[in-house]
């Protein structure tokens, strides 16, 4: 979240879209109710089904799921047609008027650049026009054809509303009335905020849509002020500090990039990775970026880290190829991957097309999971009748199954979605001989560097140096490490760092994650605070736990003043320019001392300082986004590119052999089907609850009421699902609440599938839910397409 | 453990007078159903504070679940989708449970002393130790709420939390409510508490838009706000107008002061002569409240 | 008000069926009412963070004992944190049905293998769990770790082994996680947090 979860009550408008707040995350969703309360505010929701959101929304509009750019596209051809966006922020605050490369084109659905036969562009055109000093070239008056705006309003005055509602299935009056909700909302006064999940993500144009909606916020100035903000209501309890700690293939802790093959050199990495600022004065603060790598590798490796041997940079991986889910069970299935660790994952339920996890995970030798429950994933190899019929015998993979603590059985911290930080106690030990994560991951760890100090073997150094500074040897403190990762000095008092301002690049200072510098202080532990006072009554509460970056509770703050360092609106300051300062109720995202007239922009993290309506390189599949069908789809065309069979879909998503022989047809499949959550449960966690298992006791499917008809099917029936990996069965809900659409000419039928049951639980035993998912990814990102794939539906 | 902050009003087929010198905050919850999602948090919270657990049920097909209310579930989600002569779908989702009447129908029908109390600040309260089983209160009942335990023959159901309510506390279902759609408090504050919302949505365009809180039953301790007011049957049949089944008043104004005369059994026969030579009903009257 | 015989028969089958004057409201002695008495008077309260969604909800975890050398703790109860100036005290139905998690039958109590191709599970010490996963790792680095490409660049890598990390597990676990992982060459790792 740019913003937090208090802040939505400062919100006039709520959009939910991509997501379902009040459903995924009842008491993040109070703050709408707040809103509603005392700030009159509106709620719409947009959403292939009438949520549990929409039955507390001032305004509901369906729409076709996977469609949503088409949708946003509309809104934003809206807004720049009807010149409903707040001209001083996107003039001074985005990259409206910067000039692009006069190479870049786009055409037929795809963008310049286009390599079909590894379906991926050359980004080389995706970039601003330079000066010979350096800088991108702006035009301020943003009539030049190539400058950013221009190219945006052509880009998006093809999405007129007559197409939106052709392919997205939303009436044309009910998009409209959507546009002119979110449009009252271009004045400086009055702020709408986004907040969506897995029903943006969970797309092969994923990132796109959210990309989408921020550059909707960036025209509408609502990018950095309280009530407003591009939120991802996030899942898991800590995704937002796993994410931060960065476990990921190709990433280091605090969004560093781990080397590649590429970066021959420590000199060749940090040059790489260390931006030049693109406008002149601007902040660029990734321009620390040598102090952050620095200070990582001296909490890494300690004294072994010197200047001599470039802090150990040789002692790190470097990356080969991708290493998100998709591309591991890939390697997998194809017997390339020995072990592998499941630390409270349960990707046989998780991951795309359960069959190809099942055989994937059938050619390990050995399996780890580490889990405070028993998971489908550890006992993959057993027969489970039609739920998981798998031959144990001809299944020779070595299964461990350790068991971990819950989080009332351990002490640390978990990073909520608004970026707070906040530190938890122990309640009770865990149940007979579990251990904590720590002390597992520790146990392995000591174990293997034993093995190693005594026999020897391949590359030992980064084993044996790695610097391991804890009491305990086998059980490092949350404490400890929480130290560690804020950082401290390494000379004289080797006191904590009160934050990544003081980071060096010389050695002389150890950080674990720069983005957390300062949590764990010379005042102590920051997370841990309980202070809730709230002086501005907007809900930032300082002294609460402690919030990434700096204690900021609303990132790019600066925005929410104008040019002069005025609030857009006074009545909700987050900081002002007090003519000498930035004061205010946040910590200000901006040099303290900054003038106005120095003309520092507010995206600090980007070179330029200015948000990009236009992305540059940073998207696989294109610096604005553009409707693509999902990979499953019920329309045999792309009804923006009709006469163009390569850009239906996403035409830079990648795509592995075999997967797309599973892809199904709608002859066959003829509805959409989408995965979703219930309120009464937590993925495949809360079926072990007995309450929760009492609340939703048994496997069902959601279909309106007329495909019910047309296919006979009555309330409480059982029925199959079907795709072509697979099929489900489950009771039928029979609802008013999702309603078959008119999507070009033809009537396009919804199934609702909720996740939640397994082959093991308290609640009724059932099927997994991504026995029917495809196995295709987010271009940028490769989340699996779950939210729209092909399912036919038949009376069990 | 009497809890001393809870004084009692009156029991059930108890003559005794009950104490009354000490003052009491009449309490009051609200359940607002234009803020419930029907996320079932105050189902989870009730079944975790009270120590009680249903039997994990199958999918009859709607999202209700458990299905009805039982010795096991003394609060239960309704879900209605209704579309409305526009076209538009309003999903109403309403908290079913005791309505801690102001004018108790099962305590009024109750023949077992003590078994069913009601404490001055407004909590209607069933004393399992005292139930013998018959079921009077749930006939007594004009919502049709008390369940019997198969498992030990007594009824139960809600209690407002009258142990935490007792021990300063807020009831587990308000608490945990992730909206705010059940609020606690003096009665006399949920009611101005429940006029702002009804003003809200009045501005909203729900024009019909009140509060539930029944003068059949003297008023309720759990009290709704309904974008409705003017069909509340289109809440999973909430009753319109309520009234203590005419059976219990029978009880209550005929029986039980005869009774008190010494007249005993043999006055119960001849009554029970008389209403038998007297018109025949249908059936179905016995549903009539 | 109508009487009809029905119900007039239940009326008189209460009456009679009491059997006793005493139903009828004429001995009432000493009728105790009583609230059931409140379960967290001495309990134990630690606070706590929900570990289901990212709105981390705060909590009051309450247990059995007052933390006595002689008292093992037991969670008996967990309610909202009204000081959390997100949920204010508030739970969904996940958070407010913990305690069922916590006690869940499904908990597991020890390390435990399945031999390859058996059918079942087998208890094993932490010690031998921890040193058959450490042979089996060592084994399969010392066998397939890449330490130099074909341009003979260093490249570190360990590729045959794959990590998918939680989401619900303490930033702690998450840094000490990788910071093992890169020292071992590990890179072939994601996250929950991409689905």
């Amino acid at each position: 979240m740019t913003n937090h979860w208090v802040d939505i009550k400062n919100a006039d408008l709520i959009l939910v879209m991509g997501g379902n707040a009040a459903e995924a995350h009842p008491c993040g969703f109070k703050w709408v109710t707040e809103a509603k309360a005392h700030r009159k505010a509106k709620l719409v929701v947009v959403d292939p089904r009438f949520t549990r959101s929409a039955a507390v929304a001032d305004y509901y509009a369906p729409l076709r799921s996977g469609t949503d750019i088409a949708f946003l596209g509309g809104v934003i051809n809206y807004l720049v047609t009807n010149n409903k966006i707040l001209h001083e922020y996107v003039k001074a605050y985005t990259n409206a008027t910067y000039l692009v490369n006069p190479a870049f084109s786009f055409k037929d659905g795809m963008f310049s650049g286009y390599d079909a036969e590894h379906r991926k562009y050359d980004t080389e055109t995706w970039s601003y026009q330079l000066g010979d000093d350096g800088y991108a070239i702006v035009d301020e008056t943003m009539q030049d054809p190539n400058c950013v705006f221009q190219l945006m309003k052509k880009h998006f005055s093809r999405y007129t509303p007559e197409l939106v509602s052709k392919i997205t299935g939303t009436p044309e009056k009910q998009f409209l009335t959507v546009c002119e909700m979110i449009a009252s909302t271009a004045v400086p006064d009055r702020v709408m905020t986004s907040m969506y999940a897995l029903g943006w993500t969970q797309h092969s144009v994923g990132s796109e849509n959210i990309r989408c909606m921020a550059m909707i916020q960036l025209l509408l100035g609502n990018i950095g002020v309280a009530g407003g903000g591009i939120n991802a209501l996030r899942g898991h309890s800590n995704v937002q500090g796993i994410t931060d700690m960065c476990l990921f293939g190709e990433k280091l802790p605090g969004y560093m990039t781990l080397p590649t093959e590429q970066d021959a050199t420590f000199g060749d990495y940090v040059k790489k990775w260390t931006p030049k600022p693109l406008r002149p004065g601007q902040m660029n603060y990734w321009s620390n970026y040598p102090k952050f790598f620095v200070s990582l590798m001296k909490a890494w490796y300690g004294q072994a880290a010197t200047q001599e041997n470039d802090f150990g940079y040789d002692w790190l991986p470097k990356l080969e190829g991708p290493s998100d889910a998709l591309a591991i069970f890939e390697r997998m299935y194809q017997g390339k991957v020995t072990g592998f660790f499941c630390q409270g994952y349960n990707p046989l339920a998780a991951v795309a097309n359960k069959k190809k996890v099942s055989i994937a995970l059938a050619n390990l030798k050995y399996l780890v999971t580490i889990d405070p429950l028993t998971t489908e994933t550890s006992e993959f190899w057993k027969n489970h009748g039609e739920l998981n019929d798998v031959d144990p015998a001809a299944i020779q993979t070595e299964v461990f199954r350790l068991p971990s603590t819950l989080f009332a059985e351990e002490e640390g911290s978990y990073t909520n979605s608004g970026r707070v930080i906040q530190w938890h106690w122990k309640a009770a030990d865990g149940p007979g001989e579990s251990k904590g994560d720590v002390a597992i991951v520790a146990g392995i760890f000591v174990k293997l560097r034993e093995m190693y100090a005594k026999e020897g073997g391949v590359s030992p150094e980064p084993v044996l140096q790695l610097s391991w500074p804890y009491h305990i040897q086998d059980l490092p403190s949350s404490e400890e490490l929480a130290r560690e990762i804020s950082g401290r000095s390494l000379v004289g008092d080797e006191a904590q760092l009160t934050g990544f301002g003081q980071l060096r690049d010389d050695g002389t200072t150890a950080c674990g994650n720069w983005l957390y510098g300062g949590m764990w202080s010379p005042a102590g532990n920051l997370a841990a605070r309980r202070d809730n006072s709230d002086p501005s009554g907007l809900g930032q509460t300082l002294n609460w736990g402690f919030s990434w970056p700096a204690n900021r509770r609303i990132l790019y703050n600066r925005a929410s003043c104008n040019l002069a360092g005025k609030p857009w609106d006074p009545s909700r300051m987050v900081i002002k320019w007090n003519g000498s300062k930035w004061v205010g109720n946040d910590i200000p995202d901006m040099r303290p001392d900054a003038r106005p007239d120095e003309m520092v922009m507010p995206f600090i993290m980007q070179p330029e300082g200015v948000g990009r309506l236009f992305a540059l390189n940073k998207m696989k599949d294109g610096p604005f986004p553009e409707h693509y069908e999902p990979f499953e789809s019920p329309l045999a065309k792309n009804p923006m590119h009709p006469d163009t069979p390569e850009s239906k879909s996403n035409p830079a998503v990648r795509i592995f052999m075999g997967d797309i022989d599973a892809f199904g047809k709608p002859d066959k499949f003829p509805y959409v089907g989408t995965t979703y959550r219930l309120t009464e449960h937590y993925h495949y966690w809360t079926k072990h609850s007995k309450i929760n298992a009492i609340l939703q006791p048994e496997q069902f499917v959601e279909i309106g009421e007329e495909l019910a008809k047309e296919k006979g099917i009555s309330s409480g029936a059982k029925v199959t699902v079907s795709s072509n990996r697979g099929f489900i069965k489950a009771v039928a809900v029979v609802t008013k609440r999702i309603k078959a659409l008119d999507v070009d000419g033809r009537k396009v039928h919804t199934i609702g599938i909720p996740i939640h049951w397994g082959f093991l639980g308290v609640a009724k035993n059932g099927y997994l839910t991504n026995t029917l998912t495809p196995y295709v990814g987010d271009a940028t990102a490769q989340t699996p397409e779950f939210k729209a794939f092909l399912v036919n539906i038949e009376k069990a | 453990m009497v809890q001393q902050s809870l004084n009692i009003e009156r029991r059930s087929a108890t003559t005794t007078p009950s104490p009354g010198v000490r003052h009491s905050v009449e309490v009051a919850k609200l359940i607002d159903i234009s803020k419930c999602i029907g996320c079932k948090a105050c189902q989870a919270a009730c079944m975790e504070w009270n120590d009680i657990r249903d039997e994990v049920g199958t999918c009859k097909g709607v999202y209700d679940n458990p299905p009805d209310l039982s010795a096991g579930s003394w609060t239960v989600m309704r879900f209605s989708e209704v579309e409305a002569e526009n076209g538009k779908l309003e999903w109403l989702i309403r908290k079913d449970g005791c309505m801690h009447c102001a004018d108790p129908g099962c305590l009024k029908a109750c023949p077992a002393p003590g078994a069913i109390i009601q404490h001055t600040n407004g909590i209607v309260d069933f004393q399992q130790e005292n139930c013998t089983g018959c079921g009077y209160c749930i006939t007594g009942c004009p919502f049709n709420i008390p369940r019997l335990s198969p498992k030990d023959h007594k009824a139960y159901k809600c209690t407002l939390c009258s142990d935490r309510i007792g021990a300063g506390l807020e009831p587990a279902c308000a608490k945990t409510c992730p909206t705010g759609a059940i609020m606690f408090g003096s009665k006399k504050e949920m009611i101005i508490h429940a006029e702002g919302r009804i003003a809200d949505l009045k501005e909203r365009g729900y024009q019909n838009a009140g509060l539930y809180n029944p003068e059949g039953v003297g008023g309720t301790h759990v009290m709704y706000v309904l974008q409705h007011a003017d069909k509340p049957e289109l809440y999973s049949g909430l009753v319109k107008d309520p009234q203590i089944s005419p059976l219990v008043v029978f009880w209550k104004g005929i029986a039980k002061p005869l009774m008190s005369y010494g007249l005993g059994v043999a006055v119960l026969t001849g009554i029970m002569h008389y209403v038998t030579v007297g018109p025949n009903e249908t059936e179905e009257d016995e549903t009539e409240k | 008000m109508q009487v009809t015989r029905r119900q007039f028969c239940k009326i008189c089958a209460a009456g009679l069926g009491g059997s006793s004057l005493g139903l009828m409201g004429y001995s009432p002695g000493e009728v105790l009412a009583q609230t059931n008495s409140f379960k967290l008077t001495r309990a134990t309260e630690t606070r706590s963070t929900c570990p289901y969604c990212s709105v981390s909800c705060g909590l009051l975890i309450y247990s059995m004992g007052d933390r006595a050398k002689n008292a093992r703790s037991e969670i008996i109860h967990i309610e909202g944190d009204p000081d959390n100036p997100v949920n204010r005290g508030t739970l969904c139905p996940k958070g407010a049905g913990l305690l069922d998690m916590i006690q869940s039958p499904n908990r597991l109590n020890y390390p435990e293998v399945r031999e390859p191709g058996s059918n079942g599970w087998k208890r094993i010490s932490w010690d031998e769990a921890f040193t058959r996963i450490a042979k089996h790792m060592k084994a399969d680095r010392d066998e397939n770790f890449v330490t130099e490409n074909s341009a003979g660049l260093k490249v570190n890598r360990w590729p045959t082994v794959g990590v998918l990390a939680s989401s619900s597990s303490i930033n702690e676990v998450g840094y000490i996680s990788h910071k093992v992982l890169r020292s071992l060459g590990v890179v072939t790792i994601d996250t929950q947090a991409r689905i």
